[in-house]
């Protein structure tokens, strides 16, 4: 990748993990996480160590693009918004920019409405960054990587694949 | 299409494992878990029925570890194949960076198998895809029964694109890594 487009996407990067940082500071959210439609995770907030981050991320998207097939089988666009409440911990996933799934994990100390206005602002914030970031994700990646790294990774997949 | 982040030095591939019911989709996956070194992977999630049929999808991710200042994970789906999940198959291939395609040898699935590659068609069309451009492996499973159509029928029938094939018996860990490799590789030569 160029290095203009690399510190573009540096930069960007960096802001859009700041305005989850501070959003899960202000809704005292356990942790933020921010993942593609395909279920991987772009990048989080907070306190990530006791969660399966593969396997949340997946669940995640599944749980967005079944509920969006659902909302189109009965005939409305999308549903833009998922809570999932629990006794201790609920969860609060949202679409943003039509790209990327949100999702804020929380305890007790805080409420839906706050967590859905933060997420909100949060929202409107990280659009302007996130065209940016997918532009650069959604560009062909011809030159991505070298002919270096892919005689490395062939040999690391046949070691791990024996 | 595999997720580059440039920030944390992560490049992400989503390998779906496709083909119809009771191929042996879930067995290869789940051969995979129980001998891939347990430090480069994670948990297997399985969505399935009460019969242990896959109803949404089976997930295992894999660690490749640290190429050239990358880290590089796979995930690897299997699709639910009857034919009445198809709402669930065409969501996981959502962003799809290659396919297995498990093909029951069986003389009595041989339409179920160009049923199901046809399907896979269709859907990959709706994310305006074609399954021509993508990396794509075979595995004609199942070669250890009786009642098999031939490997050239199968090659006629699924194979027109000469991509690579093997023989199996995901049961018995026969043929599973040759094609993940085979994808895996070809997934991140589409990087270069």
């Amino acid at each position: 990748m160029p290095m203009d487009k690399e510190e573009s996407f540096e930069i960007e990067f960096q802001s859009i993990k700041d305005s989850l940082e501070e959003l899960c500071r202000e809704t005292k959210a356990l942790s933020v996480l921010l993942i593609d439609k395909a279920g991987q995770l772009i990048t989080s907030a907070g306190n990530v160590s006791s969660i399966d981050i593969p396997s949340f991320a997946t669940l995640s998207a599944a749980d967005f693009a079944a509920t969006s097939t659902l909302a189109d089988l009965i005939g409305e666009r999308d549903f833009s918004t998922l809570f999932h409440q629990g006794v201790k911990k609920s969860i609060y996933i949202s679409l943003i920019s039509d790209k990327v799934i949100l999702a804020v994990i929380f305890t007790k100390e805080t409420t839906l409405g706050l967590v859905r206005i933060k997420v909100r602002k949060t929202a409107e914030k990280l659009g302007n960054s996130l065209e940016k970031i997918f532009d650069v994700l959604e560009s062909e990646y011809s030159g991505a990587v070298d002919d270096d790294f892919i005689n490395e990774a062939e040999t690391e997949l046949d070691s791990l694949f024996e | 299409m595999a997720l580059i982040n440039y920030s944390s030095k992560e490049i992400n591939c989503k390998i779906v494992y496709y083909g119809p019911g009771l191929g042996g989709k879930t067995t290869n996956i789940k051969h995979i878990y129980s001998k891939v070194n347990p430090d480069h992977r994670g948990k297997l999630m399985s969505l399935d029925t009460e019969l242990d049929r896959t109803l949404f999808f089976d997930f295992l991710p894999v660690d490749l570890g640290t190429v050239k200042g990358f880290s590089v994970h796979f995930h690897l789906y299997t699709v639910p194949g009857q034919v009445y999940y198809n709402a669930s198959r065409k969501l996981i291939l959502k962003g799809v960076d290659g396919l297995i395609f498990v093909a029951d040898s069986q003389i009595e699935r041989f339409e179920d198998n160009i049923d199901s590659m046809d399907n896979l068609n269709d859907n990959l069309n709706e994310y305006h895809k074609n399954v021509e451009e993508l990396p794509l492996a075979i595995q004609y499973n199942k070669r250890d029964l009786p009642n098999i159509v031939s490997l050239n029928e199968l090659e006629d029938a699924l194979n027109p694109r000469g991509v690579f094939f093997c023989e199996g018996v995901a049961c018995e860990g026969i043929g599973i890594f040759e094609p993940l490799k085979e994808v895996s590789k070809s997934v991140l030569r589409k990087l270069r």
